[in-house]
């Protein structure tokens, strides 16, 4: 996510007070970062889309609401992460997503199998798009909880204490299921970055 | 300090948010252990990867399906507002 906007307070007060332009120049920052978002949640286009659409006319209606309290864009990930999830829900009932779940791992499971030293620079061997891809293949096979905290703290680069309120969860959770998902999501570059991987041209 | 107890604290670490006792202990380990060394620089990396990969542009498409979609509810509220 972008840093807080130097005019934000203005902007949102603006759009608070029916100012559509305002909300329009508000948006237009973080959008294309809530479609990432939505993406790497859900895996799907057609979902992220309307996560996007859904999450920002939410947003306009009920942004009388929006306090100040927190970021914007924090207070719009919520939105947007609730949406997305709800997606998810009804794409999979019968494998209901439950963020409450608890997600312990036996200590066994935590220990790296794959210890293999990585080329340097290695994302600098694939082109942007090569990357942007293989980046997000990598999200979608991590675990539906393990994956939202991970999209949010280290894709989003939200705190681990905006993360536990956006997800309901508490900071240990957070930290706990972001350990795994780092593990994982290592694991699985280590595939394309590891020394001597020879990449196609 | 043992592997098992550098992976447990390893988010901690990469964060930054050990306390000084505990870095210490980790970093003496990671002097020593070649293994944990490779999967704290790797587990780094992949961090760094993702923090500084830059989203793309939304496709032009969802862009314009996405504005119609704005211009329509923020134009109606407008319009309910003005009447």
């Amino acid at each position: 996510m972008p840093t807080h906007l130097a005019n934000e307070a203005t902007l949102v007060a603006q759009a608070q007070a029916g100012d559509a332009a305002a909300f329009s120049t508000l948006v237009e920052q973080y959008d294309r970062y809530i479609y990432r978002l939505a993406l790497n949640i859900t895996g799907n286009k057609e979902d992220a889309e309307d996560v996007l659409q859904e999450s920002l006319l939410k947003a306009y209606t009920k942004l009388g609401q929006f306090q100040g309290g927190s970021r914007f864009c924090t207070w719009l990930v919520r939105i947007a992460v609730n949406e997305a999830l709800m997606r998810l829900r009804k794409r999979s009932p019968q494998k209901e997503v439950s963020l409450d779940e608890p997600v312990e791992g036996n200590e066994r499971s935590l220990m790296p199998r794959e210890i293999e030293d990585w080329a340097d620079n290695p994302e600098q061997q694939y082109a942007k798009v090569e990357l942007n891809k293989i980046l997000d293949e990598t999200i979608a096979k991590l675990e539906p909880n393990f994956r939202t905290v991970f999209v949010l703290r280290d894709v989003e680069n939200l705190s681990t204490e905006e993360t536990a309120q956006i997800l309901g969860l508490s900071v240990p959770a957070v930290k706990s299921r972001l350990l795994r998902a780092r593990l994982k999501a290592r694991e699985l570059l280590g595939e394309y970055f590891k020394k001597g991987k020879t990449v196609g041209l | 300090m043992v592997c098992k107890r550098v992976i447990q604290q390893l988010s901690e670490y990469l964060d930054g948010e050990l306390d000084s006792a505990l870095l210490e202990e980790l970093s003496t380990h990671l002097e020593r252990c070649e293994d944990c060394r490779i999967v704290v620089d790797t587990c780094r990396k992949t961090i760094e990867i993702y923090c500084n990969t830059e989203p793309l542009p939304l496709p032009q498409d969802v862009r314009e399906r996405l504005e119609r979609a704005l211009r329509e509810k923020l134009g109606k509220r407008s319009a309910d507002e003005s009447s």
